[in-house]
């Protein structure tokens, strides 16, 4: 962050929001730095790892929700096995990201949600996932219509590309799941 | 012969369809029954722990209730989705049935030795490393991985069957994982790294246990390639797919006919096929 960059209102009642959905400690970093020093897509991020932590303690819940950083974190687990104080920042990004979607404001990172959701919306209809459905879809919304056609064509080609939607006779079940997981975050 | 429950996911029914067919064939001759599990459903992968922790914990522990009533040991090569049902394990606290990634459970001591005893063709000669990626041994609580900063098991695995791991420092780097298909530019910077490092150690292939690090490894090289100018064709290769063919399993060849970077040529060159 830039000295004297807006921020934002500071929200008291976010750092123990954080702690509680997270399960996981965060006052006890001291900000060696460590987790960011080793993340793989540092680069590609607007917040580095142990600034995060460092937000959330501050309690800037719209800098932290409103970031491409959350989206960007691959979920390696890389961070959280080094930090001396075992801080899991793979599992707050986890609780930062349902927050973000749970709170529904404008995500820092434009196709990355618009995957999960599309990637979530295929499970709920057919219980298994198809990458040939996924694509299509995924297209749809995020409008890159060329990409990637040629290296489908090769992997179609190759047998790796199923057309038809797998077998899956429990789709009931798999929509009661999401209804009571819908029902559930309504409150 | 032992039966066990197999969780094939996703991925193992489509793009990792040489993955499937190579774990049933091995375990095939090693006398291991697979039973699929009965309607099994989609685990939840990431876009459902990114999005809704409830919702992640309940799509993977469908799974589990399904393999619990079955009572036998659950066999999982996709490591994304071991990783999903170990966590949905530990969030349910529930007396289950062993959850067993796949490379665990074939780097057993008593499979690796029925592995030996059925060696028809030691894969003598070829050069490779093993890239573990990150869920294979991170988070260790979930995995039980002791040394997952730099892990041996697949390389004692492939040292069984005759091949030469050699030593690297990239064993358990990130792929990009989930972000192959909309953050593809942050995959190729990062698969690129590791594919150069493996070419650096100069062996014939690098080999993985895990369906989107394989397809993040292979399926990019191409575009690599053309916008660096530099050469990238190396095999990514399952490691059941190599014991398949120490095994002499007669589907090798259409195994490894479905990968982008043709692995055929480089074992050939060794004699191996
Ligand atoms: S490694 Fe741990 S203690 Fe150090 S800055 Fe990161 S979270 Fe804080
Ligand atoms: S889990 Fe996320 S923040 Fe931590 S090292 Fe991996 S990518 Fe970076």
């Amino acid at each position: 962050m830039k000295p004297g960059e807006e921020i934002g209102e500071r929200e008291n009642s976010f750092l123990p929001k954080v702690v509680n959905a997270s399960g996981e400690t965060i006052d006890s970093c001291y900000q060696c730095r460590k987790c960011s020093a080793g993340c793989p897509v540092a680069y590609a991020m607007d917040i580095l790892p142990h600034q995060i932590i460092r937000h959330i303690q501050y309690g800037h819940r719209e800098k932290v929700l409103s970031c491409r950083t959350i989206w960007i974190c691959a979920s390696c687990y890389t961070c959280g096995v080094r930090c001396p104080n075992k801080v899991n920042i793979a599992g707050i990004m986890d609780t930062l990201r349902n927050m973000a979607i749970n709170a529904g404001g404008k995500f820092g990172e434009k196709n990355v949600p618009v995957f999960h959701s599309v990637f979530l919306d295929a499970i709920k209809k057919g219980g298994r996932v198809y990458e040939l459905g996924l694509i299509v879809q995924l297209k749809a919304k995020t409008r890159e219509f060329l990409k990637d056609t040629a290296l489908g064509w090769k992997m179609f080609r190759r047998g790796k590309i199923r057309l038809l939607p797998p077998p899956f006779s429990s789709k009931k079940e798999i929509r009661e799941i999401f209804n009571v997981c819908e029902k559930g975050k309504r409150g | 012969m032992k039966e066990v429950s197999y969780y094939p996911g996703c991925s193992l029914h489509g793009t990792a369809r040489e993955y499937d067919e190579s774990c049933r064939g091995v375990s095939d001759l090693l006398g291991i029954k697979l039973s699929e599990l009965k309607d099994w459903n989609c685990c939840g992968a990431s876009s459902a722990h990114c999005t809704d922790k409830d919702l992640s914990i309940a799509l993977a522990g469908r799974n589990l209730d399904i393999a619990n009533k079955g009572g036998r040991e659950l066999l999982v090569p996709c490591v994304a989705c071991f990783s999903r049902l170990k966590a949905a394990e530990a969030e349910t606290e529930k007396e289950g049935v062993p959850i067993r990634y796949a490379l665990d459970f074939f780097s057993d001591e008593p499979v690796i030795e029925e592995i030996k005893k059925r060696l028809v063709r030691p894969l003598s000669g070829l050069k490779i490393v093993c890239y573990y990626g990150c869920l294979a041994v991170r988070p260790p609580q979930l995995t039980g991985v002791k040394e997952y900063e730099n892990p041996q098991h697949m390389d004692k695995l492939m040292g069984a069957i005759g091949a030469e791991p050699l030593p690297w420092s990239y064993k358990t780097d990130c792929c990009g994982s989930s972000l192959m298909l909309v953050r593809t530019d942050i995959v190729k910077k990062l698969t690129g790294r590791i594919l150069s490092m493996a070419r650096e150690a100069e062996v014939d292939c690098i080999v993985v246990g895990c369906p989107i690090c394989q397809a993040n490894l292979d399926t990019r090289q191409g575009e690599l390639a053309s916008e660096t100018g530099e050469t990238y064709d190396l095999p990514i290769i399952y490691f059941t797919e190599l014991i398949g063919l120490a095994l002499g399993h007669r589907d090798v060849k259409k195994w490894l006919s479905r990968h982008i970077v043709d692995p055929v040529k480089v074992l050939s060159a060794r004699g191996l096929i």
